[in-house]
């Protein structure tokens, strides 16, 4: 087990490294000048003289070799210096600090209300059994995927901020202005966890123990939530770690949408601005949610299911391993 | 009903479940031939009719392919003359209504769709080209260079595909085939993974190695024995990548990534209404739910091509 997490840990560290350097080199080596975005001219180099090009590019480090920049900026991060944004100066160690937990908050409020509707919603459609209610049930998760969430935010700030005044349309003050982009950001997981969970579900409850506990006298609803929804998560559990990643991605859109500070919103103005450093963090940052998120589903499994024995595969591919029944 | 089931059916038998319902329509096509080739279409056809859903969807997605080939079949007016009145709401002359410049929303999101489809073409064509390479790379030569590509494939799926496309403007700057690419460079790992897999399955195969023994050459057993039987799965994927790709990329015109103004972009167009909700819900309302309209078409067709390929075998 110990052996297992620290291989896991390793691999997380090689991820990450992974990241940094290929975030590093597309950003650094590929065209795109930052010290133009400095003299604030954009990319029309021809309106400043070459010697303020130069300037400004020797100021920025620019000037020296690309793998020494790479090396250097390796060596800081690893010391903890994130260096400071191009654009304001800020050293990018305070610019997180002051807009992580506003992110985090939102994609973790936005992943509870994922599993708690995605689940409800799964369990729902699998018991009613009405006809047309079950196909209605079913339909709707196949909605929440297709639609836009910059769209449901737009119109759920149209009419429940502007018409109705139910909630404030902007800003990051306190619980109110939490409920509409977490409810927002969370639909698209939300509906991919009911659409897993509602399949999963359904091959379960066909397995023969079912049978069983039925021939028991126990009620649906108990068999339901009793002894199918444990024997079915494990599917949905993996999907959740994945859209880990979607929603800090998605943050960034619904940050936009509902113009609250945070990650997302310091990156996409990081991007007007070719600010390399914030980009390159925020990457990090990404894949660190990502990769803490999908340790930590992976150690849920055991939790979940004891059958389970986490073994450190000498590939990481092969992860889990049943033991043998 | 299994294969070896129907093998042992006198032919009429099949003939006449073939008839019955949807759930006999979906069986395996081998059985098809047997009973020729205008049974079969006959029951293709048969079986996109009755399902109503599906039959929107199709004709749904023609328009908008029609309308990114030719907007003219669809308005005359033109989609950046500002010669109407102001923020009007929808009716029978404007359908989507006006904005706030005095331009036709409904002729906007008509040219808008020309950037939308191109861009997700070439979003899916990049992940397919270069995912399905790097898929067929790895479980080909294995080993090493299989370890490697694994590698990437871990790094590129750490990363949102958002976040992504953000490092690639920041490095090589705006407008929509940008988006297109840096989209398309987000889904390369999930090609890659399907594809890998495909191959390694069909590798184990007799026929690979008695392709191997009787002295073929391995470019030519990779491209002709190899390559054609892993295809399937990955077109079924690039088909559900169409409505993913599509909304990634309206999300990034969204945000203000794609072409400048007043080009219209089928995101950019819901962007331009943010400033007037509550006044004018149709700026947001309408473009954005041809997107979702769109997105939800591209899906339902893509799954029940998934459907299909599911029952075969």
């Amino acid at each position: 087990m110990l052996q297992y997490v620290l291989r896991r840990i390793g691999h997380a560290v090689l991820v990450l490294w992974a990241a940094f350097t290929a975030t590093f080199f597309l950003l650094y080596a590929l065209p795109g000048d930052a010290s133009l975005t400095r003299a604030g001219i954009g990319s029309d180099s021809s309106q400043v003289s070459p010697q303020q090009l130069a300037q400004i590019r020797s100021e920025l480090g620019l000037d020296r070799p690309v793998l020494v920049q790479y090396f250097e900026t390796l060596g800081n991060t690893l010391r903890g210096h994130l260096g400071r944004s191009l654009q304001s100066g800020t050293p990018v160690k305070k610019l997180f600090a002051e807009s992580v937990p506003s992110t985090l908050e939102l994609a973790g409020a936005a992943l509870l209300l994922a599993i708690v509707l995605g689940f409800a919603w799964a369990v729902l459609t699998v018991y009613v059994r009405w006809e047309p209610a079950r196909t209605a049930l079913g339909t709707v998760p196949a909605l929440g995927v297709s639609i836009p969430i910059f769209w449901t935010g737009l119109i759920a700030l149209d009419w429940l901020s502007f018409r109705w005044r139910l909630f404030p349309a902007f800003g990051n003050s306190g619980f109110s202005s939490l409920v509409l982009p977490a409810v927002v950001l969370a639909i698209p997981s939300a509906s991919v966890a009911a659409q897993l969970l509602t399949r999963s579900l359904e091959t379960t409850l066909a397995s023969p123990f079912i049978a069983t506990v039925q021939a028991k006298g126990a009620s649906r609803l108990r068999i339901l939530l009793g002894h199918a929804l444990r024997n079915s998560v494990l599917p949905v559990l993996t999907a959740l770690g994945m859209t880990a990643g979607h929603l800090i991605g998605g943050s960034v859109v619904a940050e936009a949408v509902f113009t609250r500070s945070g990650v997302g919103d310091i990156t996409v103005r990081a991007v007007d601005f070719q600010d390399s450093p914030v980009v390159l963090f925020t990457v990090v940052f990404a894949a660190t949610v990502f990769v803490v998120v999908n340790l930590i589903v992976d150690l849920l499994y055991v939790v979940i299911d004891p059958r389970i024995q986490l073994t450190a595969a000498p590939r990481a591919g092969a992860r889990l391993q049943r033991a043998a029944a | 009903m299994t294969e070896t089931d129907l093998a042992q059916q006198p032919p009429e038998t099949a003939l006449v479940l073939s008839g019955e319902d949807a759930v006999a329509d979906a069986r395996p096509p081998r059985l098809a031939v047997r009973s020729g080739r205008a049974e079969r279409v006959r029951r293709a056809v048969g079986v996109i009719v009755r399902q109503p859903g599906l039959v929107v969807s199709i004709l749904l997605l023609a328009v908008v392919v029609l309308a990114a080939w030719d907007p003219g079949l669809f308005t005359h007016r033109d989609p950046i003359a500002q010669d109407y009145p102001r923020l009007s709401g929808p009716s029978a002359a404007h359908w989507f209504g006006t904005d706030d410049a005095g331009r036709d929303i409904y002729a906007r999101v008509v040219h808008g769709a020309s950037a939308s489809v191109k861009a997700v073409v070439v979003a899916v064509i990049v992940g397919l080209f270069v995912g399905s390479g790097l898929g067929l790379l790895a479980a080909w030569v294995g080993r090493l260079v299989d370890d490697i590509v694994m590698r990437v494939i871990d790094v590129l799926l750490s990363v949102p595909a958002l976040l992504i496309a953000l490092a690639f403007f920041t490095a090589l700057g705006f407008g929509t085939i940008h988006i297109a690419i840096a989209v398309g460079i987000g889904n390369i790992a999930s090609f890659a993974r399907v594809m890998r897999a495909e191959v390694l399955r069909i590798k184990a195969f007799g026929y690979v190695e008695a392709a191997k023994f009787s002295g073929i050459s391995r470019l030519r057993i990779v491209t002709r024995h190899v390559v054609p039987n892993a295809l399937g799965p990955v077109f079924v994927l690039a088909t559900l990548e169409v409505g993913l790709a599509l909304l990634n990329i309206s999300s990034l015109s969204f945000l203000g990534f794609g072409a400048p103004p007043p080009a219209p972009e089928w995101g950019s167009l819901v962007a331009s209404g943010r400033d007037f909700l509550g006044a004018a819900w149709w700026m947001t309302t309408m473009p954005g739910l041809v997107v979702a309209l769109t997105v939800l078409a591209a899906n339902r067709v893509a799954r029940s091509l998934e459907g299909n390929r599911a029952v075969a075998p």
